[in-house]
Formats: C-alpha cells, structure tokens, sequence
C-alpha cells in the first residue's frame, strides 16, 4: 500500500472527556511535525456534557474539505455517539478504537465492517495521577499517525495550562500502546513552509482589521461569536472599538452609526440575526453607507441546526431586501480565503459606499486549520470623501456613480443620510425623476465595479464544469484533484453583483455543468439560472445542511456524465 | 419656565444658523415646529457648530428633524435612531449627538434601545417628541396614549394603560431625565441645552402636540406646569417623584452622577502585529 | 418682576418685538409650504410690522444692535407675551383667524407693558412702559380695523373632504 496524502481521524466522547482539547493538541503536533491539517467539530445539544467529536484530517497537501471516510474513530465513550454517526463514515478498512471499560461500540458504526481494537484509556490513564484518558487517546493517535513524540510533547506544552506534566506521561503511554496497533501510513510532510493555524473566523476577523476595520458592533450569535470574540480584544490592539449590542437590529444600526462617522464598521451574525437586519442594510443602500456584514451561516430556517453549516442564507443575502437594493455579496471559498475575501469585502464596501454581506458558514467558520501563510494585499481601500465648499452634494451624479462623502466634522459640507429616497443634495423627495436618478446612480457604482481575477477561483480545463461557491468548494477541488481530467472548477467568490461576461468567458466551450451546493432547494441553481446563461446540458448535485460533501459523491455525480 | 438664556459670552451662531432652508414637512400648528426651533436655540447656545454636531433620528413626523437642521443628519429607519447614534458616538466621541424620536419610534418599535441605551449611559442627548399618537400613519394609539382615546384601528380605545418612559429611563440608568413642553420653546430650549452638557445618557421628553390627530393636545399649554422641586440625584426619590407625577411635570427631574460610558480605545499596534498569534 | 432701568426695559420690549416677528416670518414659511399662500402673505405684512417696531426701539435708544440681556431672562408667559404660539396655526386658516391672533398678541402686549407701568419700577421705566401700552393699544385699534376689511371665515372653514396623507 502506498503511503496515504493524509489520514482522517475522529475522536468522540461525551461531556468531561476533554475530546475537543485533545483534538486541538493533535492538530498542534501535526503542524509541528510539518503537516497540514484541519479539525472540524461536531456536538450534542446539551451546553454542557453532550457527546462530541472532533474530527481532523492530517494531510500532506493544504485543504479545507474532508475525505471520504475516516480512517480512524476513536471514542473515549461511547455515550449518544451514534447520533453522529453520519457525520464520522466509516470504511472496511477503517479502524474504530474504544475503551474496552466503555462498552463495544455501537452497531452503525461496526456495520461498517471496519475493524474494532480495544484500548484502555481509562486504565491506563488511572496508573498515573492527575491525568486524563483523552491524552492518552492523543497519544495513540499520534502514534499511529507517526508523528514524532517530540511534536507531541511540544502541542501539550503549548496548550496546557495545568496537569502538564501528567499529561505528557499520559500522553506518552498512550503514544506507546499504539505500537500494537495498526499504523496508519502517512506519507512523509512536504517541505518546511511558512504555515497559520487558525480558524475562518479568526481569518474573516484579521481580514477585516486588513481592510480598515475599526468598528465592531456585536450581537452574540453561533457560529458567528468567535468571530466577533476574535474581534474584541483585537480591534483594541490597534485602537478600534467594540460595542456590544442588545440585539441585531442594533448591530447593524450601530455599524451604519459609526461608518456614517467615518469609521469601517463590520458586524458578524448568522441566519437569524441577517434577517433581522435586512431593513437597516436597505437604509446602507439608499444613503450610501458602508458596512460588512459576515453571515456565518448555519442550518435554517428559524432557529434550524445552530451549530451545523449549511448555504441556505443564499437567497436572503442576494435578494432579501426591500426595493431595488444594488449591494455586494461575497464568498469566500476555503479556509484561509476568509481572510483576502473580507478583507476584500471591506474595500468594496468602502469603495463603493455599499453594504456588502460575506456569506462564510459554520464548516469554514469554526474549522480550525493549518493553512499557507496568506499572501497578504496592500494598504487598506480608502473611501472617497469630501472636503466640503459651496454647494456640496452628497448624493452628486457622478460618472463613476460614487461620489465624495463628507465625514461629520467636515465645514461646509454638513448634509443629512436618508433612507428616504432624495436628490443630489440629500433632500428628500419623491420625484419621478430624482428616483430614478439615484436608482441609476446606485446600479451605475456596481455595474462599474471591476473585480479582476478576484470574481472566482477557475481551476482546471474542459468540456464539463463544476460550478459551486463557499464551503463546497473544497471536496470540489478534491474531486477533481483525484482525477478531474476534462473538469473546470468555476468557485464564484463574488456573488453580486453578478458577472456575466466573465462566467461565459469561463464556460466558453463547455457542454455540460455540474451545479453543487449546500442547501435543499438549489438557491444557487436557481440564482445562476437568474444571473448568467449557462451553456449545455446542467445538473444539480445538492442537499441540505449538516452534512459536508465528501470527494467521491461529487466525482461519481461527475462520472455518470462520463467525464471524470 | 420661559427662560431666555444667553451663553455668557456672546454666542459664535445664532439660532437660525443652524436651521436649514429646507421646508419642514409638518402640519402648521405642529408641536415639533417649536422643538426644532429649541433645538437651534440650544445649540446656538451651547456654542456649537454646526459640522460638530450630528442630529440622528428613525421614522414619524418628528423624526424629520434632522433635515431641517444645519448640522450632519442621519433620517434612519423606523426605531433604530438610538443603535446608529450609539454607534456613531461610540466611533466617534469628539461630535455631540443629538437623537430624535417621537413616542412610536422611541418607546414602541425602538423601545428595546431606549432601555439599552439609558444602561449603556453613552453621552448622547435624546430627544423624544411625545404627541401620544402615530402621527406620521394617520392617527394610531402608541405606548403613551390615553387607554380610553378611541381610534380606527382600536375603537373605543385600546384599554392598556400607558407606558411611563421617565419611570422607565430612570430604572434603566440614565443619567439626566427631563420633561420638556413644546409650548415653551425657549424653556425646551434651555432643558435641551442642560441635557447635552450633562454627561452620559440624557433624556429629555418634550410633550409635543399633534394638532391633526390630537387636536385637543392644544389644551397642553394650560396644563404644564413647572416641577415644584428642583432636581434630584438621588434614583430613589426620583422614583417616588416620577411615579406620582402627572405627567404634567416640566424641568430637570433626575440629574445622576454616573460616568458616562468610556472605552479606552488607545491601542496602537499595528495590524501586522496581530498576525503573530496565528503563526504555525 | 424687577425691571431695574430703562435700558433693560427697553431691551426687553425689544427682545419682544423681535421675538413676534421671528414668529410671524416662520408662520408665513410654514402656510407657503402648506399652499395657504394668502394667510402666508397676511403674517409676513405683520412680521415686517414688527420688525419695524423693534427697529425703532434700536433707533430711540441710540442702539447699533441687540443690546445684551441679563442672562437669565424670564418672561412670565410660556413664550414672549407678543408671540403667537406655534399650535395656533392651521393649515387652513382664513385670513380674520391670522388677525385674531394678532390681535391676542397686541393685547398680551399691552397689558404687559400696563402691568409694569403699574408696579414698582423706577419713573423713567414707567414712563417708557406707559408710552409703549399706548402704542400697542393703538396696534389693537389698527387691527381691530383690518378685521373689518376681512371677510368672515365661511362656516367650516376646516373641515378637508381628503384624509391627512400617510408618507412613511
Ligand atoms: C418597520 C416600519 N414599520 C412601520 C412603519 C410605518 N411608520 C412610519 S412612522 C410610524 C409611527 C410614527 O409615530 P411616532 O414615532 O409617534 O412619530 P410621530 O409621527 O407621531 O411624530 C410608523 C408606524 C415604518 N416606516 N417602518
Ligand atoms: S400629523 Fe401630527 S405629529 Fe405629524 S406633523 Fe401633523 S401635527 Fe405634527
């Protein structure tokens, strides 16, 4: 057997068992050891004692998508753990350890035909005091991975406050028992690179401090509050300011409050908290102010599966508000593009003087990653601004249909924003002709936007084209990493305003095109079809949240075309 | 009441310098034909100018206001003038920020900022004109209204007893509570520039009358009546004031000494430091 | 109330002039907008009557400008006892229903300044008083005569066949 690209393990438990920290201390040891890596969770309801798992993938090239199956499910117990159990597929040749005092494990995973070897965590963590079973369940891991005990030590010195020392005799114990097990065979790391470990919240964050952020109003809100958590001790680092909301209507109120003053301002939120918001993004539109909002989106609607992913906010992203509401949506389409994308997302809201959404999810949010250093872009865009004089216009029928806005505390150019549809000066009025002015106005700074390479990643040669965006964009890539001989990738990353031209420019000689996202109803198929002509023959390969796609579900959708 | 105060020193504008050429919208006779000419008077006699300050406001005839000032204005959307002028004080503390609501913007569809915004204690001024009615939709009881007043869309009354937002504002900690009458516009005027010298959170109620809908609000004027007491800063006696009040009261009622909200947002790292802590 | 010299009296009556005529102008502004324009025109012919008046004050005290006030200057009315008061408009209201207010204000003006020429103020106050009681009593007369060359208000003079507009 070849040496594998990367291995994919779980490690399950229920509340107290630690499951989470030690899966964070594997990703750690990985990183140290030259690999890439990513871990992605799942839990119960309970807010506290729930059964979890966290689940990584440790791999020799960068990603952010999962593999087909694992290679190992490890479980400390085996309590309700079967309530994920179609998150953590199994192969024949998987391998699923347990603690012998935890009981056998549970039937839909053994079905699987995957091989059972029982492991005394519990007896073994006994012997030593002060330590827990899930580092010993980390030093099985890590043993048979193959990472060296040295990248072991190294992520339980950096991660662990108290019990250290335990800890690391734990852990070793654990490293030692995977001698008798079956080893996986993970292919040597690649060479030495300048690497991150972060989460997409994280990356979404900084990006947004990139881009000139200096105004955060937070309502808090799963999976979207690492992101503004993230935010709060960062934006005082560098002299912004945070202020918590009471609720959404307000975030969003308070972020045009201060952007009105001069100030980018971001909020962060998911489904529900967007909805709430969509009135006041209306009021961005009309008086011309700037503001991003991150909608970190999870299962809907209503309240829906709040710690699950799905890309179902689609449709209310794009076309949720009120009137003719010209706005900018983009998606970032892996981990480490939650970064450049908001940060993007910023500068064309700036710019552009517009709202502009980021449409991340929970799989890219709370995904933990060890990714290529992002190349990091230039000074942050700065917006137009006036400087006041006779006869100031805020609302100018400029050419480029921006024009300058005067920041309060500017002589001469006192004005007032209004939701209120108004002429050049910002008188309100409800005049045919000023309407239609302005609503030409408005169109005429996003119809002129030129996104450059940035509207999409395209990947790959051929006649048949696999067209999606966001978080499915990585098993896509995967896909047709393995064999995508004849496949295009099209991964929009800018949403709106749409870009005709270029999507048929990418799709010039393409017969055939796969349609794939994440969401019941086939929101993105249905905006293409909206948006853009697509050529040939077109299909939709879709389902709703929690479940991510996995690589060979999209290559055999591929396959019965017979092209990949 | 019916003070005319001059700023020692002659003020730099006066008040008309802050009234703009635009046309107020209002029916004549409106009490917030009065308010916007306090709030002149005010700033005018706060010495202040116009790029200075930012009149914020949400939806309602009221909240018209900004427009028909000189200064920065922001007309937002129905109820939320509180969150954008915490959001732009917060982001900006050198400006003075005015709000504008009337009593179904403020206390009804916003009424969760105004518990909020009173707890948060940031140094904004809020000005609510309370006319007891939705004047802008024609005519609606809202969370001030008399249980009895008879309307379309509740006839024969709404029999819920009204809404107390001095009681309320007070309990949610802000920091200046007066009631103002449209009817004296220089009294306003004067109420209006103490609120915005106070620091933290003031809230000044200006009864306001709606000649359209609530013609009988002109009877206002014979009912005002200054407060028989100066002001307090003791929350526990303005709570027995306030509840026994009737409604009439005009002046300073609660002058409190909490500090108004600050962050230090000093920092002064640079972006690319930040990165530090992702580094693999 | 304590009017202690002539010059503040004198300031005081000037502070009211004006302050009627500030109104007047915005009364006019205000049924411009509302289309009223007759009315509009009728309130702008009395604030340039009271503009006048003021004027004249200026001139009579050899003054360049407003002279400043006591900083804390009340009246013992809501408003100055010439101003009309902002809910006394109506959007249509008939030329008789401007002159009724002014005539209201005149005599608010008279009486105050009869009040003060009767209390304890120093004999050139009261002389002064005296004198400008008598010209608002004329001011009255002037508009009781105007009231005359006015048609009455038709019956229902405010009544609207069309419901207030709703506008946002
Ligand atoms: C979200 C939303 N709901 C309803 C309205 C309709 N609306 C406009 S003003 C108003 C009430 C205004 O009443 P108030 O705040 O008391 O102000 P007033 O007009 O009396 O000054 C309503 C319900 C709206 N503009 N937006
Ligand atoms: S409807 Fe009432 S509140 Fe609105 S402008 Fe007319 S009088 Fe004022």
């Amino acid at each position: 057997m070849d040496a594998l690209g990367s291995v994919s393990v779980a490690l399950a438990g229920s509340g107290g068992a630690g499951v989470m920290t030690a899966g964070n201390m594997l990703l750690e040891a990985a990183s140290h050891a030259g690999y890439y890596g990513l871990m992605t969770r799942t839990s119960g309801p309970q807010i506290r004692g729930g059964e979890a798992a966290a689940m990584l993938r440790i791999s020799t090239f960068p990603g952010d998508g999962q593999d087909d199956a694992f290679h190992v499910l490890a479980a400390i117990d085996w309590q309700n753990v079967a309530r994920f159990a179609a998150e953590l597929p199994l192969a024949p040749a998987s391998l699923i350890l347990g603690d012998p005092a935890a009981g056998e494990p549970p039937e839909v995973f053994t079905k699987s035909g995957a091989r059972y070897a029982p492991v005394p965590l519990k007896v073994t963590a006994a012997e030593i005091a002060g330590a827990w079973p899930n580092m010993v369940a980390l030093g099985v891991l890590a043993g048979i991975i193959g990472l060296p005990a040295a990248s072991l030590e190294a992520a339980a010195r950096k991660a662990m406050k108290k019990g250290l020392e335990p800890g690391i005799a734990a852990a070793q114990r654990g490293y030692a028992l995977a001698a008798q097990l079956p080893a996986l065979r993970l292919a040597p790391p690649p060479a030495r690179s300048d690497r991150w470990l972060i989460t997409g919240n994280e990356a979404a964050g900084y990006g947004a401090l990139r881009g000139g952020v200096r105004f955060v109003a937070a309502y808090p809100i799963t999976p979207a509050t690492e992101l503004l958590e993230y935010l709060a001790p960062a934006l005082a680092k560098v002299g912004g300011t945070l202020v918590q909301a009471e609720d959404e209507l307000a975030s969003i109120n308070m972020a045009l409050g201060a952007s009105y003053g001069g100030v980018p301002s971001l909020t962060a939120t998911s489904g529900p908290g967007l909805s709430l918001m969509i009135e006041s993004l209306g009021l961005g539109v009309a008086a011309e102010v700037p503001v991003v909002v991150v909608d970190v989106m999870r299962t809907g609607p209503s309240t829906g599966i709040a710690t699950k992913s799905e890309q179902a906010d689609l449709g209310t992203a794009l076309y949720g508000l009120h009137g003719d509401a010209p706005h900018v949506v983009v998606a970032p389409n892996s981990l480490e593009d939650c970064l450049a994308a908001t940060e993007w997302a910023v500068g064309l809201a700036e710019a552009l003087q517009v709202p502009a959404i980021v449409l991340s999810d929970q799989y890219l949010g709370q995904a933990r990653g060890v990714v290529d250093a992002p190349a990091l872009g230039s000074a942050a865009v700065a917006r137009l601004t006036a400087q006041g004089g006779e006869g100031y216009r805020r609302y100018a029928l400029t050419p480029a249909g921006v024009s300058p806005m005067a920041i309060p505390g500017t002589p001469g150019a006192t004005y007032t924003a209004d939701g209120l549809e108004h002429n050049e000066r910002g008188t309100p009025s409800s005049q045919a002709s000023d309407h239609a002015a302005q609503m030409d106005k408005r169109a005429r700074k996003l119809a002129q936007l030129d996104p450059g390479e940035a509207w999409a990643s395209v990947e790959g040669e051929g006649d048949t084209a696999l067209v999606t965006f966001g978080s499915c964009t990585g098993p896509a890539r995967e896909a047709l990493a393995r064999n995508g001989k004849g496949v295009k990738l099209v991964s929009l990353r800018l949403l709106a305003p749409a870009q005709p031209e270029r999507l048929k420019k990418a799709l010039a000689g393409v017969k055939r095109v796969l349609v794939l996202e994440q969401n019941h109803s086939g929101q993105f198929l249905r905006y293409l079809r909206a948006e853009y002509d697509l050529p040939g023959e077109v299909k939709s390969l879709r389902r709703p949240g929690p479940l991510p796609f996995r690589p060979a579900e999209i290559q055999h959708a591929l396959a019965q075309w017979g092209s990949a | 009441m019916g003070q005319r105060v001059n700023a020692p020193g002659a003020p730099m504008l006066a008040p008309k310098d802050f009234k703009s050429d635009y046309k107020p919208v209002w029916c004549p006779g409106c009490g917030d034909y009065s308010v916007l000419s306090a709030i002149t008077k005010a700033l005018a006699m706060l010495a202040l100018k116009p790029e200075n300050v930012a009149v914020v406001s949400g939806i309602g005839c009221s909240s018209r206001i900004p427009a028909y000032t000189t200064c920065y204005g922001f007309h937002g959307v129905h109820g939320r003038a509180l969150p954008v002028a915490t959001g732009l004080k917060a982001a900006r503390p050198d400006l003075t920020v005015l709000v504008a609501s009337g009593d179904g913007d403020g206390y009804s569809i916003g009424g969760n900022h105004f518990l909020h915004a009173c707890r948060r204690n940031l140094d904004l001024t809020y000005i609510v004109m309370d006319n007891h009615v939705y004047g802008m939709t024609k005519g609606q009881p809202s969370p001030t209204t008399e249980p009895d007043w008879s309307s379309k869309l509740a006839p024969g009354g709404t029999g819920l007893r009204e809404f107390h937002p001095l009681v309320i504002a007070l309990a949610s900690g802000a920091n200046f509570i007066a009631r103002a009458y449209s009817g004296d516009p220089n009294g306003c005027a004067a109420l209006i520039a103490e609120a915005v010298r106070h620091p933290g959170f003031s809230f000044v109620e200006v009864l306001s009358p709606c000649v359209t809908f609530r013609p009988e609000q002109r009877e206002w004027k014979t009912m005002v009546h200054p407060a028989p007491v100066a002001a307090t800063d003791d929350p526990g006696r303005a709570a027995r004031r306030l509840m026994t009040d009737d409604g009439f009261n005009v002046g300073v009622l609660y002058k409190g000494k909490r500090p108004a909200y600050a962050r230090a947002n000093g920092g002064n790292q640079t972006v690319e430091a930040l990165a530090c802590q992702f580094r693999a | 109330m304590p009017v202690p010299s002539l010059e503040d009296f004198m300031a005081r009556a000037y502070a009211m002039e004006l302050e009627a005529n500030e109104r007047y102008a915005q009364f006019a502004e205000q049924l411009d907008t509302h289309n009223n324009r007759e009315v509009a025109q009728m309130f702008r012919k009395l604030a340039a009557v009271e503009a006048l008046h003021a004027k004249r004050i200026l001139e009579e005290m050899g003054w360049p400008s407003m002279p400043a006030l006591p900083p804390a200057y009340a009246w013992e009315t809501l408003e100055a006892p010439e101003t009309a008061a902002f809910d006394e408009l109506h959007y249509l209201m008939q030329p008789m229903h401007a002159l009724e207010i002014a005539l209201k204000c005149e005599q608010q003006a008279q009486k105050y300044f009869e009040d003060i020429a009767a209390g304890d103020v120093p004999p050139a106050v009261k002389q002064a008083a005296l004198e400008m009681a008598d010209e608002e009593r004329e001011h009255v007369q002037l508009i009781r005569d105007w009231m005359k060359r006015v048609p009455q208000p038709r019956p229902n003079w405010d009544e609207d066949p069309d419901p207030p507009r709703v506008t946002e």
